[in-house]
């Protein structure tokens, strides 16, 4: 783990990055009606279309477009969004906290939650604990979020007994306890699919681990089963571990679409599907871009901690 | 096959999957009234006799919608894979047999695609081509196909280098003869096992775009719709959101179950569940 590695993943990071924008680009520019269209309405005239599409410089070249949009994005500056009348980066930067407090407070859970139980199910094999934990991850992974959503607000929330609000959002800088309150089915929802995921995956390394020579070593050496296990075991089946969680924030980034539709928190998903909605092309490529950039860094961020975890990669 | 059966994750898997095929292929004849009937005198009702599973909001039978929405869901799932798998692999098995520049130029853009949370890539693609059920199904398998490209491309990579295939260089077979006769049997196998599993997940992506209304269109009887049209009347008859809601489960659990059997039966080191 060098610095000129670093400086190679980021260099590799922007390239990603170059693509993804230019893809994205490209399937906004081929969607049908531009942005002039979509301000005027369908009955403006052919004269004020074409004065508008001047005016926002549609009539320029792809690649000029492409260019002046990424030459504003490196200055911080979005452009406009074609429907709220705000600055592209007002709308999503607003947006972006509200998501990153709802993904974060769902990863920090269920890794909190997830990894003890994944490492229980593998030091009790084959018990009632293993066969629940076990069951329990099969049925979380098959069912997508609108599903698990729905089933938590039917048990949760239903109007004879409320015991969480069905949707909406307070910020936490209003009233903490009621952004607690309105958090907690959002994040329960991102966190029972995680959970699943990753307490398999850790249960499954575990596993591994266990039935190593150094762990059968370190028993044989006379070392009590609980220092075997914290000290020996855990280390070597978390770097995998961290793997798949950094792989679960691609699923998080995506999960959160939906599950902010269904509880009406005001992030990027939500935003992102009313700008799909309504065709506001400048709000989609931004957040697009947000979203990429975020599960780029954060592989990156998974892949350092890996090397920190792990001795054999740090100092390939 | 009989690895995947003396597995009991195979056994649950092949069983649950025999049940959602089965209902699949006969599930139109097997229900009980037409799905689109309207009872008004029993709506939003539980359970009964007469209506084994309950009824929605306009007093259709939930057991006949879900029998009539069981093949254009199972076949949204295996349709939208069957395409990503089939476009995915050429792509990267001639990746992977090309090599050099025209490798890694291919495997630069996969990353970029890649980069993109699979979810919102399906959303933009749907939104491109407009909402529906074959525009959904083409955007999951648009979806699909990068990182299908890319196992392809890894297992192709780790038999070419193997001694059968050497020695059918050595004896000079032509180059399709050796992609088609040694590299491809051989590399196959990861391939079949990831299908397995990414049908459940297309399963479930196709529900969550009937959800948000950009896939199948009412009066559908898609099981992502109907809990959406639903939703409205959850707290009067959590039937009506649940039974959808478990079918989808089932079926995207069976090709999960059987999948990971099959992994475990292609790879014994890999036995551990």
């Amino acid at each position: 783990m060098t610095l000129a590695y670093l400086l190679r993943r980021l260099g590799a990071i922007v390239i990603v990055l170059a693509i993804v924008t230019l893809a994205v680009f490209g399937i906004t520019m081929v969607l049908p009606g531009n942005a002039a269209l979509m301000i005027l309405g369908e009955h403006s005239t052919p004269d004020s279309l074409a004065a508008m599409e001047r005016l926002l410089g549609l009539d320029r070249p792809v690649w000029v477009q492409y260019g002046s949009w990424v030459w504003g994005v490196l200055h911080g500056d979005f452009g406009m969004s074609l429907r709220l009348s705000l600055p592209v980066a007002k709308v999503v930067g607003d947006a972006f906290w509200n998501s990153a407090w709802l993904a974060l407070i769902a990863l920090v859970g269920v890794t909190v939650i997830a990894i003890p139980l994944g490492a229980l199910a593998a030091l009790k094999r084959g018990s009632a604990w293993d066969l629940v934990i076990g069951f329990f991850s099969y049925v979380g992974t098959a069912m997508p979020e609108f599903v698990t959503a729905t089933l938590l607000l039917i048990l949760l929330a239903s109007p004879e007994w409320p015991l969480f609000p069905a949707g909406g959002f307070v910020a936490p800088s209003e009233n903490m306890a009621g952004f607690l309150r309105h958090v907690i089915l959002p994040a329960g929802t991102l966190g029972l699919i995680l959970m699943a995921h990753i307490s398999r995956q850790v249960r499954s390394e575990m596993a591994d681990v266990l039935s190593s020579e150094y762990v059968r070593a370190a028993r044989l050496k006379g070392l009590r089963g609980r220092r075997v296990v914290w000290r020996h075991a855990l280390p070597n089946a978390m770097a995998p571990a961290v793997a798949v969680i950094s792989l679960d924030i691609g699923y998080l980034l995506g999960g959160i679409i939906v599950v902010e539709e269904i509880f009406a928190w005001p992030g990027l998903g939500r935003t992102l599907i009313y700008a799909l909605q309504n065709r506001d092309l400048p709000v989609i490529q931004a957040i697009t871009l947000v979203l990429a950039v975020v599960y780029a860094l954060s592989n990156l961020l998974a892949d350092i901690v890996i090397a920190w975890l792990d001795p054999r990669v740090r100092h390939a | 096959m009989r690895d995947v059966l003396r597995n009991p994750v195979g056994v649950v898997g092949l069983v649950l999957l025999t049940i959602v095929i089965g209902a699949a292929l006969f599930g139109p004849w097997l229900a009980p009234y037409d799905p689109q009937l309207f009872h008004a005198r029993s709506r939003l009702q539980g359970p009964s006799a007469e209506f084994w599973l309950g009824t929605d909001q306009y007093g259709r039978d939930l057991m006949s919608r879900i029998l009539h929405g069981a093949p254009s869901t199972v076949f949204f799932g295996l349709g939208a894979t069957a395409l990503g798998v089939g476009v995915g692999s050429v792509i990267g098995v001639v990746a992977g047999v090309a090599g050099g520049k025209i490798d890694s130029i291919i495997m630069r853009v996969l990353d970029g695609l890649l980069a993109m949370p699979e979810l919102l890539f399906t959303l933009l693609i749907v939104t491109f081509l407009g909402g529906g059920t074959t525009q959904a199904m083409l955007a999951v398998a648009v979806t699909f196909a990068p990182g299908m490209a890319r196992i392809a491309r890894s297992s192709v990579l780790s038999v070419r280098t193997r001694e059968y295939v050497m020695a059918a260089i050595a004896r000079g077979e032509s180059r399709a003869w050796i992609v088609g006769r040694e590299v491809l049997p051989n590399a196959v196998g990861p391939i079949i096992v990831e299908a397995t599993i990414r049908v459940s997940f297309a399963i479930m992506i196709g529900a969550t775009l009937g959800f948000l209304g950009l896939g199948a269109q009412p009066p559908s009887t898609e099981w992502g719709l109907m809990v959406a049209e639903a939703r409205q009347f959850m707290f009067r008859n959590p039937w009506c959101v649940v039974v959808p809601g478990v079918a989808i489960a089932i079926t995207a659990m069976g090709f999960n179950l059987f999948g990971d059997a099959l992994r475990d039966a292609f790879d014994p080191k890999r036995n551990r569940s």
